[in-house]
Protein backbone atom coordinates (compact mmCIF):
# COMPACT_ATOMS: atom_id res chain seq x y z
CA UNK A 1 0.00 0.00 0.00
CA UNK A 2 1.47 3.31 -1.01
CA UNK A 3 0.75 6.77 0.96
CA UNK A 4 1.25 10.04 -0.57
CA UNK A 5 0.71 13.45 1.41
CA UNK A 6 2.16 16.55 2.32
CA UNK A 7 3.52 16.74 5.61
CA UNK A 8 2.93 18.13 9.51
CA UNK A 9 5.76 18.71 11.54
CA UNK A 10 6.17 18.45 14.97
CA UNK A 11 8.37 18.29 18.03
CA UNK A 12 9.31 15.46 20.30
CA UNK A 13 6.60 14.19 23.20
CA UNK A 14 3.49 15.34 21.18
CA UNK A 15 1.15 13.92 23.82
CA UNK A 16 -2.70 12.64 23.65
CA UNK A 17 -3.98 15.31 25.41
CA UNK A 18 -2.32 17.70 22.82
CA UNK A 19 -3.58 14.96 19.96
CA UNK A 20 -7.11 15.37 21.81
CA UNK A 21 -8.36 17.14 24.73
CA UNK A 22 -10.02 15.68 27.52
CA UNK A 23 -12.81 17.65 27.12
CA UNK A 24 -13.78 16.01 23.72
CA UNK A 25 -13.40 12.34 25.30
CA UNK A 26 -17.24 12.74 24.94
CA UNK A 27 -17.06 12.13 21.52
CA UNK A 28 -16.22 8.33 19.76
CA UNK A 29 -17.27 9.25 15.89
CA UNK A 30 -13.88 9.85 14.08
CA UNK A 31 -14.87 13.13 11.61
CA UNK A 32 -16.15 15.01 15.39
CA UNK A 33 -12.97 14.24 16.82
CA UNK A 34 -10.72 14.82 14.04
CA UNK A 35 -12.59 18.69 14.16
CA UNK A 36 -10.31 19.59 18.02
CA UNK A 37 -7.10 17.40 16.89
CA UNK A 38 -4.07 19.00 18.05
CA UNK A 39 -6.48 21.76 19.14
CA UNK A 40 -3.93 22.73 22.46
CA UNK A 41 -0.95 22.87 20.69
CA UNK A 42 -1.98 24.31 17.10
CA UNK A 43 -5.57 25.40 16.83
CA UNK A 44 -5.89 25.51 12.71
CA UNK A 45 -4.55 22.14 12.58
CA UNK A 46 -7.69 20.66 11.13
CA UNK A 47 -8.39 23.62 9.40
CA UNK A 48 -4.63 22.99 7.34
CA UNK A 49 -4.82 19.47 7.16
CA UNK A 50 -5.73 17.85 3.28
CA UNK A 51 -6.77 14.14 3.23
CA UNK A 52 -3.90 11.65 3.18
CA UNK A 53 -1.44 14.00 4.95
CA UNK A 54 1.21 12.38 6.82
CA UNK A 55 2.28 13.81 10.51
CA UNK A 56 5.38 13.39 11.52
CA UNK A 57 7.31 14.05 14.96
CA UNK A 58 10.24 13.95 17.28
CA UNK A 59 10.87 10.94 19.78
CA UNK A 60 8.06 9.48 22.49
CA UNK A 61 4.69 10.27 19.83
CA UNK A 62 1.62 10.18 21.83
CA UNK A 63 2.79 10.06 25.38
CA UNK A 64 0.32 9.77 28.38
CA UNK A 65 -3.51 8.86 28.57
CA UNK A 66 -4.08 5.18 27.05
CA UNK A 67 -7.08 7.41 25.41
CA UNK A 68 -7.66 5.82 21.35
CA UNK A 69 -9.81 9.05 20.78
CA UNK A 70 -6.27 10.03 19.96
CA UNK A 71 -5.15 8.22 16.81
CA UNK A 72 -8.78 8.35 16.00
CA UNK A 73 -9.19 12.18 16.08
CA UNK A 74 -5.57 11.86 13.70
CA UNK A 75 -7.92 9.48 11.24
CA UNK A 76 -10.63 11.63 11.34
CA UNK A 77 -9.01 14.82 10.31
CA UNK A 78 -7.47 13.27 6.99
CA UNK A 79 -4.12 12.53 8.42
CA UNK A 80 -3.30 9.02 6.54
CA UNK A 81 0.07 8.50 8.98
CA UNK A 82 2.50 9.34 11.34
CA UNK A 83 6.23 8.83 11.16
CA UNK A 84 8.31 9.73 14.26
CA UNK A 85 11.47 8.91 15.91
CA UNK A 86 9.69 6.70 18.58
CA UNK A 87 6.34 5.96 19.83
CA UNK A 88 4.87 5.64 23.15
CA UNK A 89 4.13 2.46 24.20
CA UNK A 90 -0.12 2.24 24.54
CA UNK A 91 -0.56 4.91 21.45
CA UNK A 92 1.58 1.76 19.34
CA UNK A 93 -0.83 -0.28 20.53
CA UNK A 94 -3.68 1.71 19.33
CA UNK A 95 -2.40 2.85 16.51
CA UNK A 96 -2.31 -0.88 15.41
CA UNK A 97 -5.21 -2.19 16.56
CA UNK A 98 -7.75 0.52 14.98
CA UNK A 99 -5.39 0.62 11.63
CA UNK A 100 -3.41 3.73 11.66
CA UNK A 101 -0.42 3.29 9.43
CA UNK A 102 2.74 4.27 11.69
CA UNK A 103 6.79 4.22 11.04
CA UNK A 104 9.30 4.65 13.36
CA UNK A 105 12.27 6.81 11.61
CA UNK A 106 15.52 7.95 12.97
CA UNK A 107 16.19 10.20 10.96
CA UNK A 108 13.05 12.25 11.12
CA UNK A 109 14.71 15.60 11.78
CA UNK A 110 15.73 15.40 8.07
CA UNK A 111 11.94 16.01 6.88
CA UNK A 112 11.26 19.40 6.95
CA UNK A 113 7.24 21.17 6.99
CA UNK A 114 5.08 20.77 4.09
CA UNK A 115 7.54 18.05 2.51
CA UNK A 116 5.65 15.56 0.06
CA UNK A 117 6.20 11.81 1.04
CA UNK A 118 5.71 8.96 -0.31
CA UNK A 119 5.01 5.65 2.09
CA UNK A 120 5.24 2.00 0.78
CA UNK A 121 4.12 0.48 3.54
CA UNK A 122 5.12 -2.81 2.85
CA UNK A 123 8.51 -2.05 2.34
CA UNK A 124 8.68 0.42 4.87
CA UNK A 125 10.59 2.50 2.27
CA UNK A 126 9.73 6.84 2.77
CA UNK A 127 10.49 8.92 -0.53
CA UNK A 128 10.76 12.58 0.29
CA UNK A 129 9.68 14.12 -2.92
CA UNK A 130 10.31 17.55 -2.03
CA UNK A 131 13.80 16.65 -1.53
CA UNK A 132 14.54 13.70 -3.77
CA UNK A 133 15.55 11.32 -0.96
CA UNK A 134 14.91 8.10 0.92
CA UNK A 135 14.52 6.55 3.95
CA UNK A 136 14.28 2.87 5.57
CA UNK A 137 12.30 1.94 7.99
CA UNK A 138 12.15 -1.46 9.77
CA UNK A 139 9.41 -3.31 8.28
CA UNK A 140 6.44 -4.31 10.84
CA UNK A 141 7.21 -8.20 12.43
CA UNK A 142 5.02 -10.68 11.08
CA UNK A 143 2.58 -10.53 14.39
CA UNK A 144 1.67 -7.04 13.84
CA UNK A 145 1.46 -7.81 10.34
CA UNK A 146 -1.38 -10.20 10.15
CA UNK A 147 -3.53 -8.25 12.73
CA UNK A 148 -3.32 -4.98 10.22
CA UNK A 149 -4.07 -7.59 7.16
CA UNK A 150 -7.15 -8.88 9.19
CA UNK A 151 -8.72 -5.29 9.28
CA UNK A 152 -7.64 -4.82 12.70
CA UNK A 153 -8.00 -6.01 16.49
CA UNK A 154 -11.19 -7.38 16.48
CA UNK A 155 -11.62 -9.22 12.84
CA UNK A 156 -8.12 -10.72 14.16
CA UNK A 157 -9.24 -12.12 17.06
CA UNK A 158 -12.63 -13.23 15.31
CA UNK A 159 -11.15 -15.20 12.81
CA UNK A 160 -8.35 -16.82 15.49
CA UNK A 161 -11.58 -17.63 17.84
CA UNK A 162 -13.12 -19.48 14.64
CA UNK A 163 -10.21 -21.40 13.46
CA UNK A 164 -9.49 -22.53 17.15
CA UNK A 165 -13.43 -23.85 16.71
CA UNK A 166 -12.81 -25.86 14.32
CA UNK A 167 -9.73 -27.43 15.30
CA UNK A 168 -10.90 -28.97 18.01
CA UNK A 169 -7.81 -31.04 18.78
CA UNK A 170 -6.52 -27.48 20.42
CA UNK A 171 -9.50 -27.74 22.72
CA UNK A 172 -9.37 -28.03 26.66
CA UNK A 173 -10.85 -31.16 28.37
CA UNK A 174 -14.38 -29.35 29.46
CA UNK A 175 -15.12 -28.01 25.94
CA UNK A 176 -14.85 -31.82 24.26
CA UNK A 177 -17.26 -32.89 26.79
CA UNK A 178 -19.43 -30.87 25.57
CA UNK A 179 -19.05 -31.28 21.98
CA UNK B 1 19.92 -15.90 32.89
CA UNK B 2 17.39 -15.97 35.43
CA UNK B 3 13.90 -13.77 34.51
CA UNK B 4 12.61 -10.76 36.76
CA UNK B 5 9.27 -10.53 38.75
CA UNK B 6 7.68 -9.24 35.37
CA UNK B 7 9.14 -12.12 32.98
CA UNK B 8 7.88 -14.27 35.18
CA UNK B 9 4.17 -13.14 35.55
CA UNK B 10 3.88 -12.80 31.95
CA UNK B 11 5.15 -16.01 31.30
CA UNK B 12 2.93 -17.85 33.61
CA UNK B 13 -0.27 -16.34 31.87
CA UNK B 14 1.22 -17.27 28.39
CA UNK B 15 1.60 -20.26 26.58
CA UNK B 16 5.09 -19.90 26.12
CA UNK B 17 7.65 -21.98 27.47
CA UNK B 18 10.35 -19.24 27.61
CA UNK B 19 10.20 -15.55 26.96
CA UNK B 20 12.36 -12.83 25.78
CA UNK B 21 12.69 -8.97 25.45
CA UNK B 22 11.21 -7.64 22.06
CA UNK B 23 8.91 -10.77 21.73
CA UNK B 24 5.01 -10.96 20.56
CA UNK B 25 3.25 -13.06 23.11
CA UNK B 26 -0.71 -13.50 23.57
CA UNK B 27 -1.45 -13.26 27.44
CA UNK B 28 -4.32 -14.63 29.35
CA UNK B 29 -5.70 -11.90 31.80
CA UNK B 30 -7.47 -11.86 35.74
CA UNK B 31 -8.91 -8.50 34.74
CA UNK B 32 -9.82 -6.16 32.19
CA UNK B 33 -10.85 -2.32 33.31
CA UNK B 34 -12.85 0.12 31.45
CA UNK B 35 -13.81 4.22 32.55
CA UNK B 36 -16.45 6.17 31.30
CA UNK B 37 -14.56 7.78 28.56
CA UNK B 38 -12.71 4.46 27.66
CA UNK B 39 -15.49 1.42 27.78
CA UNK B 40 -18.13 3.19 25.41
CA UNK B 41 -15.34 2.90 22.56
CA UNK B 42 -14.76 -0.52 23.61
CA UNK B 43 -18.50 -1.61 24.29
CA UNK B 44 -19.27 0.28 20.74
CA UNK B 45 -16.60 -1.94 19.32
CA UNK B 46 -17.69 -5.13 21.56
CA UNK B 47 -21.38 -4.76 19.70
CA UNK B 48 -19.86 -4.02 16.38
CA UNK B 49 -18.13 -7.20 16.30
CA UNK B 50 -21.55 -9.46 16.81
CA UNK B 51 -19.93 -11.22 19.05
CA UNK B 52 -22.41 -11.26 21.57
CA UNK B 53 -20.90 -13.58 24.15
CA UNK B 54 -18.66 -12.03 27.03
CA UNK B 55 -16.09 -14.35 28.14
CA UNK B 56 -16.33 -13.51 31.99
CA UNK B 57 -18.49 -11.39 33.58
CA UNK B 58 -16.43 -11.72 36.71
CA UNK B 59 -12.89 -10.31 35.38
CA UNK B 60 -14.04 -7.02 33.89
CA UNK B 61 -14.12 -4.35 35.74
CA UNK B 62 -16.31 -0.90 34.59
CA UNK B 63 -15.78 2.08 37.19
CA UNK B 64 -17.33 5.41 35.91
CA UNK B 65 -14.77 8.09 37.64
CA UNK B 66 -13.38 10.12 35.04
CA UNK B 67 -16.32 13.05 34.25
CA UNK B 68 -18.99 11.10 36.83
CA UNK B 69 -21.07 12.22 38.55
CA UNK B 70 -22.06 13.08 35.26
CA UNK B 71 -20.55 16.40 34.29
CA UNK B 72 -22.81 17.44 31.81
CA UNK B 73 -25.39 15.55 29.09
CA UNK B 74 -22.76 14.31 27.02
CA UNK B 75 -20.82 12.30 29.34
CA UNK B 76 -24.38 11.62 31.42
CA UNK B 77 -24.79 9.52 27.72
CA UNK B 78 -21.72 7.81 28.33
CA UNK B 79 -21.85 7.10 31.81
CA UNK B 80 -25.52 5.57 30.77
CA UNK B 81 -23.77 3.61 28.11
CA UNK B 82 -21.31 1.78 30.42
CA UNK B 83 -24.51 1.45 33.40
CA UNK B 84 -26.58 -0.14 30.57
CA UNK B 85 -23.90 -2.52 29.65
CA UNK B 86 -23.14 -4.14 32.84
CA UNK B 87 -26.65 -4.55 33.24
CA UNK B 88 -27.05 -6.35 30.30
CA UNK B 89 -24.26 -8.65 30.51
CA UNK B 90 -24.85 -9.31 34.60
CA UNK B 91 -21.11 -7.59 35.26
CA UNK B 92 -19.92 -8.76 38.59
CA UNK B 93 -17.51 -5.66 38.80
CA UNK B 94 -19.67 -2.27 37.85
CA UNK B 95 -19.17 0.07 40.43
CA UNK B 96 -21.62 3.08 40.42
CA UNK B 97 -21.75 6.50 41.67
CA UNK B 98 -22.15 5.65 45.58
CA UNK B 99 -20.15 2.93 45.19
CA UNK B 100 -17.60 3.95 42.53
CA UNK B 101 -13.87 5.65 43.60
CA UNK B 102 -11.20 6.47 41.27
CA UNK B 103 -10.55 3.00 39.61
CA UNK B 104 -6.70 2.89 40.46
CA UNK B 105 -7.03 3.25 43.76
CA UNK B 106 -10.87 1.38 44.01
CA UNK B 107 -9.42 -1.85 42.42
CA UNK B 108 -6.81 -2.52 45.18
CA UNK B 109 -8.97 -1.81 48.10
CA UNK B 110 -11.79 -3.86 46.75
CA UNK B 111 -9.42 -7.03 46.48
CA UNK B 112 -9.81 -6.98 42.46
CA UNK B 113 -5.76 -6.74 42.05
CA UNK B 114 -3.30 -9.18 43.52
CA UNK B 115 0.44 -9.98 43.35
CA UNK B 116 0.83 -12.25 40.54
CA UNK B 117 -2.01 -11.47 38.51
CA UNK B 118 -1.87 -9.89 35.18
CA UNK B 119 -4.69 -6.66 34.59
CA UNK B 120 -5.12 -5.03 31.47
CA UNK B 121 -6.86 -1.39 31.79
CA UNK B 122 -8.22 0.87 29.61
CA UNK B 123 -6.28 3.56 30.93
CA UNK B 124 -2.63 4.39 31.28
CA UNK B 125 -2.42 4.03 35.16
CA UNK B 126 -3.17 1.22 35.32
CA UNK B 127 0.42 0.47 35.73
CA UNK B 128 -0.21 1.46 39.69
CA UNK B 129 -0.77 -2.05 40.67
CA UNK B 130 2.54 -3.24 40.12
CA UNK B 131 3.04 -1.90 43.40
CA UNK B 132 1.36 -5.12 45.10
CA UNK B 133 3.49 -7.11 42.65
CA UNK B 134 1.47 -8.05 39.56
CA UNK B 135 1.69 -7.19 35.94
CA UNK B 136 -0.76 -4.34 35.19
CA UNK B 137 -0.76 -2.60 32.08
CA UNK B 138 -2.54 0.11 30.21
CA UNK B 139 -4.19 -0.60 26.98
CA UNK B 140 -6.52 1.38 24.60
CA UNK B 141 -10.45 1.05 24.17
CA UNK B 142 -9.84 -2.01 21.30
CA UNK B 143 -8.02 -4.17 23.08
CA UNK B 144 -10.47 -4.19 26.08
CA UNK B 145 -13.47 -5.20 23.49
CA UNK B 146 -11.14 -7.82 22.47
CA UNK B 147 -10.31 -9.04 26.24
CA UNK B 148 -14.46 -8.75 26.79
CA UNK B 149 -14.40 -11.72 23.63
CA UNK B 150 -11.74 -13.76 24.73
CA UNK B 151 -9.94 -12.80 28.01
CA UNK B 152 -7.11 -12.25 26.26
CA UNK B 153 -3.98 -9.44 24.94
CA UNK B 154 -1.32 -9.60 22.53
CA UNK B 155 1.86 -7.94 24.40
CA UNK B 156 5.50 -7.21 23.00
CA UNK B 157 7.41 -8.65 26.01
CA UNK B 158 9.01 -5.13 27.59
CA UNK B 159 12.85 -5.32 28.63
CA UNK B 160 12.99 -4.37 32.33
CA UNK B 161 15.00 -1.31 34.18
CA UNK B 162 16.16 -2.07 37.84
CA UNK B 163 15.99 1.36 39.45
CA UNK B 164 17.00 0.76 43.35
CA UNK B 165 16.80 3.15 46.13
CA UNK B 166 18.64 4.07 49.30
CA UNK B 167 18.95 5.59 52.13
CA UNK B 168 16.14 7.05 54.79
CA UNK B 169 13.60 9.18 53.85
CA UNK B 170 13.39 13.27 55.25
CA UNK B 171 10.21 13.78 56.80
CA UNK B 172 8.39 15.70 53.98
CA UNK B 173 9.64 13.06 51.57
CA UNK B 174 7.78 9.93 49.50
CA UNK B 175 6.65 8.19 47.06
CA UNK B 176 5.42 11.41 45.09
CA UNK B 177 9.03 12.77 45.45
CA UNK B 178 11.05 9.66 44.86
CA UNK B 179 8.82 8.78 40.99
CA UNK B 180 9.16 12.43 40.19
CA UNK B 181 12.80 12.59 41.03
CA UNK B 182 13.08 9.51 39.03
CA UNK B 183 11.13 11.03 35.95
CA UNK B 184 13.23 14.16 36.54
CA UNK B 185 16.14 12.24 35.81
CA UNK B 186 15.90 9.56 33.24
CA UNK B 187 13.02 11.83 31.15
CA UNK B 188 9.73 11.03 30.22
CA UNK B 189 10.62 8.54 27.78
CA UNK B 190 13.99 7.45 29.90
CA UNK B 191 11.71 4.35 30.43
CA UNK B 192 10.26 3.74 27.05
CA UNK B 193 8.31 0.70 26.60
CA UNK B 194 10.15 -0.75 29.30
CA UNK B 195 9.42 -2.32 33.00
CA UNK B 196 10.25 -0.09 35.73
CA UNK B 197 11.08 -2.85 38.93
CA UNK B 198 11.62 -0.21 41.98
CA UNK B 199 13.57 -1.61 44.72
CA UNK B 200 16.26 -1.73 47.33
CA UNK B 201 16.22 -0.59 51.02
CA UNK B 202 13.87 2.67 50.83
CA UNK B 203 11.31 1.20 48.94
CA UNK B 204 11.43 -1.81 51.35
CA UNK B 205 10.33 0.83 54.07
CA UNK B 206 7.92 2.26 51.94
CA UNK B 207 4.42 2.30 53.05
CA UNK B 208 1.91 0.55 50.33
CA UNK B 209 0.22 3.91 49.58
CA UNK B 210 3.03 5.30 48.57
CA UNK B 211 4.33 2.51 46.66
CA UNK B 212 1.20 2.93 44.43
CA UNK B 213 2.14 6.33 43.70
CA UNK B 214 5.33 5.34 42.57
CA UNK B 215 4.02 2.81 40.36
CA UNK B 216 1.36 4.95 39.32
CA UNK B 217 3.69 7.41 37.36
CA UNK B 218 5.75 4.84 35.50
CA UNK B 219 3.42 5.76 32.73
CA UNK B 220 4.92 9.36 33.19
CA UNK B 221 8.70 7.73 31.93
CA UNK B 222 6.93 5.58 29.20
CA UNK B 223 7.12 2.83 31.92
CA UNK B 224 4.82 0.01 30.51
CA UNK B 225 4.71 -1.14 34.13
CA UNK B 226 5.87 0.17 37.27
CA UNK B 227 6.63 -2.89 39.48
CA UNK B 228 7.69 -4.02 42.99
CA UNK B 229 8.47 -7.31 44.32
CA UNK B 230 5.69 -8.14 46.75
CA UNK B 231 6.79 -8.52 50.53
CA UNK B 232 5.60 -8.71 54.15
CA UNK B 233 4.48 -5.19 53.63
CA UNK B 234 2.20 -6.34 50.50
CA UNK B 235 0.95 -9.46 52.16
CA UNK B 236 -0.02 -7.42 55.23
CA UNK B 237 -2.29 -5.54 52.82
CA UNK B 238 -3.80 -8.05 50.76
CA UNK B 239 -4.54 -10.61 53.85
CA UNK B 240 -8.41 -9.25 54.19
CA UNK B 241 -8.77 -10.69 50.50
CA UNK B 242 -10.03 -14.38 50.29
CA UNK B 243 -8.54 -15.08 46.30
CA UNK B 244 -5.27 -16.75 46.56
CA UNK B 245 -2.65 -14.44 45.47
CA UNK B 246 0.99 -15.60 43.73
CA UNK B 247 3.93 -14.49 44.76
CA UNK B 248 6.92 -13.95 42.15
CA UNK B 249 10.28 -12.68 42.65
CA UNK B 250 13.21 -11.50 40.40
CA UNK B 251 15.84 -14.10 40.57
CA UNK B 252 19.19 -13.04 41.29
CA UNK B 253 20.86 -13.81 37.71
CA UNK B 254 17.51 -12.13 35.84
CA UNK B 255 18.41 -10.04 32.95
CA UNK B 256 18.05 -6.26 33.09
CA UNK B 257 18.74 -3.83 29.82
CA UNK B 258 19.84 -1.36 33.28
CA UNK B 259 20.52 -0.61 36.75
CA UNK B 260 19.98 2.37 38.69
CA UNK B 261 21.03 3.24 41.95
CA UNK B 262 20.62 6.43 43.82
CA UNK B 263 20.92 7.53 47.50
CA UNK B 264 17.69 9.29 47.89
CA UNK B 265 18.91 10.09 52.05
CA UNK B 266 19.26 13.77 50.98
CA UNK B 267 16.66 14.30 48.84
CA UNK B 268 13.82 17.37 48.96
CA UNK B 269 10.09 17.58 48.14
CA UNK B 270 10.14 17.75 44.45
CA UNK B 271 7.89 19.54 42.13
CA UNK B 272 7.51 19.08 38.28
CA UNK B 273 7.06 22.47 36.80
CA UNK B 274 4.80 23.40 33.21
CA UNK B 275 4.57 21.05 30.86
CA UNK B 276 6.37 18.18 31.60
CA UNK B 277 6.43 15.48 34.08
CA UNK B 278 10.30 15.35 33.86
CA UNK B 279 10.21 19.42 34.06
CA UNK B 280 11.56 18.19 38.19
CA UNK B 281 13.08 21.09 40.52
CA UNK B 282 12.91 21.10 44.50
CA UNK B 283 10.19 22.69 46.27
CA UNK B 284 12.44 25.48 47.79
CA UNK B 285 13.76 26.14 44.52
CA UNK B 286 9.68 27.51 43.79
CA UNK B 287 8.75 29.41 46.30
CA UNK B 288 8.38 32.69 43.93
CA UNK B 289 5.47 30.74 42.15
CA UNK B 290 2.23 32.47 42.75
CA UNK B 291 -1.12 29.61 43.16
CA UNK B 292 -4.75 30.19 42.12
CA UNK B 293 -5.76 27.02 42.68
CA UNK B 294 -4.42 23.44 45.06
CA UNK B 295 -5.93 20.35 44.26
CA UNK B 296 -4.86 17.42 46.37
CA UNK B 297 -6.13 13.60 45.18
CA UNK B 298 -6.30 11.52 42.05
CA UNK B 299 -4.84 7.90 41.48
CA UNK B 300 -1.67 9.31 42.16
CA UNK B 301 -2.51 11.01 45.67
CA UNK B 302 -5.69 10.45 46.90
CA UNK B 303 -5.72 7.75 49.41
CA UNK B 304 -6.16 7.99 52.74
CA UNK B 305 -2.17 8.83 53.69
CA UNK B 306 -2.06 11.60 51.45
CA UNK B 307 -5.21 12.66 52.69
CA UNK B 308 -3.40 12.84 56.57
CA UNK B 309 -0.10 14.16 55.72
CA UNK B 310 -2.44 17.05 53.87
CA UNK B 311 -4.30 17.50 57.20
CA UNK B 312 -1.37 17.84 59.19
CA UNK B 313 0.05 20.51 57.84
CA UNK B 314 -3.83 22.58 57.50
CA UNK B 315 -4.42 21.62 60.91
CA UNK B 316 -5.67 25.03 62.25
CA UNK B 317 -4.51 27.29 59.48
CA UNK B 318 -6.11 29.05 56.95
CA UNK B 319 -5.97 28.77 52.92
CA UNK B 320 -4.96 32.19 51.47
CA UNK B 321 -7.49 34.58 50.50
CA UNK B 322 -8.11 34.05 46.68
CA UNK B 323 -6.48 30.59 46.60
CA UNK B 324 -8.96 27.58 45.93
CA UNK B 325 -8.26 24.40 47.76
CA UNK B 326 -10.05 21.45 46.67
CA UNK B 327 -9.70 18.03 48.34
CA UNK B 328 -10.91 15.18 46.22
CA UNK B 329 -10.89 11.45 48.62
CA UNK B 330 -10.05 8.78 45.64
CA UNK B 331 -12.82 6.23 46.96
CA UNK B 332 -16.10 6.24 49.39
CA UNK B 333 -14.63 4.07 52.50
CA UNK B 334 -11.65 6.59 52.30
CA UNK B 335 -14.39 9.45 52.28
CA UNK B 336 -15.94 7.73 55.19
CA UNK B 337 -12.56 7.49 56.84
CA UNK B 338 -11.66 11.19 56.25
CA UNK B 339 -15.01 12.17 57.74
CA UNK B 340 -14.50 10.02 60.89
CA UNK B 341 -10.98 11.03 61.82
CA UNK B 342 -11.94 14.45 61.39
CA UNK B 343 -10.14 15.50 58.49
CA UNK B 344 -12.98 16.27 56.47
CA UNK B 345 -13.21 19.57 58.95
CA UNK B 346 -10.05 20.19 58.92
CA UNK B 347 -10.15 21.09 55.36
CA UNK B 348 -13.74 22.95 55.36
CA UNK B 349 -12.57 24.67 58.37
CA UNK B 350 -9.28 25.99 56.41
CA UNK B 351 -11.29 27.02 53.35
CA UNK B 352 -11.03 24.48 50.93
CA UNK B 353 -13.76 21.92 49.82
CA UNK B 354 -14.13 18.12 50.53
CA UNK B 355 -15.58 16.40 47.56
CA UNK B 356 -16.87 13.16 46.22
CA UNK B 357 -14.86 10.93 44.50
CA UNK B 358 -14.05 12.12 41.13
CA UNK B 359 -11.27 12.21 38.62
CA UNK B 360 -12.23 15.48 37.23
CA UNK B 361 -9.55 18.28 37.65
CA UNK B 362 -7.16 16.17 36.98
CA UNK B 363 -7.68 15.53 33.51
CA UNK B 364 -9.21 19.27 33.15
CA UNK B 365 -12.79 17.56 33.21
CA UNK B 366 -14.88 19.17 35.78
CA UNK B 367 -14.50 20.06 39.58
CA UNK B 368 -11.79 23.00 39.19
CA UNK B 369 -10.97 23.56 35.52
CA UNK B 370 -8.26 26.14 34.93
CA UNK B 371 -8.79 29.10 32.82
CA UNK B 372 -6.12 31.42 30.58
CA UNK B 373 -3.30 32.42 33.18
CA UNK B 374 -4.03 30.50 36.42
CA UNK B 375 -1.56 28.46 38.05
CA UNK B 376 -2.43 24.87 39.72
CA UNK B 377 -0.07 22.94 42.45
CA UNK B 378 -1.74 19.61 42.29
CA UNK B 379 -0.94 16.10 43.51
CA UNK B 380 -1.88 14.65 40.08
CA UNK B 381 0.26 12.86 37.70
CA UNK B 382 0.22 15.13 34.22
CA UNK B 383 1.38 18.98 33.41
CA UNK B 384 1.29 18.61 29.85
CA UNK B 385 -0.38 21.80 27.97
CA UNK B 386 -3.98 22.58 28.64
CA UNK B 387 -4.49 19.50 31.12
CA UNK B 388 -6.52 20.95 33.81
CA UNK B 389 -7.95 22.96 30.94
CA UNK B 390 -6.92 26.05 29.44
CA UNK B 391 -3.36 25.52 26.98
CA UNK B 392 -2.42 28.71 28.90
CA UNK B 393 -2.83 27.44 32.45
CA UNK B 394 0.22 25.92 34.68
CA UNK B 395 0.44 22.92 36.42
CA UNK B 396 3.19 22.26 39.22
CA UNK B 397 2.63 18.16 40.32
CA UNK B 398 3.63 17.84 43.83
CA UNK B 399 3.32 15.79 47.05
CA UNK B 400 0.50 16.19 49.39
CA UNK B 401 2.22 18.06 52.08
CA UNK B 402 4.13 20.40 49.60
CA UNK B 403 0.22 21.15 48.22
CA UNK B 404 -1.57 21.89 51.24
CA UNK B 405 1.56 24.10 52.30
CA UNK B 406 1.10 25.94 49.38
CA UNK B 407 -2.53 26.26 49.66
CA UNK B 408 -1.79 28.40 53.37
CA UNK B 409 1.33 31.03 51.76
CA UNK B 410 -0.58 31.44 48.39
CA UNK B 411 3.08 29.80 46.76
CA UNK B 412 5.20 26.97 46.08
CA UNK B 413 6.05 26.29 49.40
CA UNK B 414 8.46 23.71 51.49
CA UNK B 415 6.15 21.99 53.87
CA UNK B 416 8.81 23.36 56.81
CA UNK B 417 7.62 26.72 55.63
CA UNK B 418 4.72 26.49 57.79
CA UNK B 419 4.90 23.86 60.22
CA UNK B 420 7.50 25.44 62.56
Amino acid sequence: MIIKGRVHKFGDNINTDDIIAAKYLVYTQEAELGKHCMENIAADFPARVKKGDIVVAGKNFGCGSSREHAPRALKGCGISAVVASSFAGIFFRNAINIGLPFLELEEVFKIQDSDSLEIDLSSGIIKNISQNSTYRTQPFPDFLKEIITEGGLINWAISKKRSEKRQPERLGKRRKKNV
Amino acid sequence: MGYTISDKILLAHSKQKNIRPGEFIEVSVDAALGNDITAPLAIQEFRDSGSGKLFDKDKIVLVPDHFAPAKDLKSANQCKMVADFAREYNITNYFEVGQMGIEHVLLPEKGLVLPGDLIIGADSHTCTYGALGCYSTGVGSTDLARAFIDGKCWLKVPGVIKFVYKGKLDKWVGGKDLILYTIGQIGVDGALYKVMEFSGPTIRSLGIEDRFTMSNMAIEAGGRAGIIEPDGATKKYIAQFKRKPRFYHSDDDARYEDIITWDVSKLEPQVACPHLPSNVKPARALSGVKVDQVVIGSCTNGRISDLRMAAKILRGKRVKPGVRLIVIPATQKIYLEAAREGLAEIFIRSGGIFSTPTCGPCLGGHMGVLTEGETCVATTNRNFIGRMGSPKSFVYLANPAVAAASAIKGRITHPDMVTR
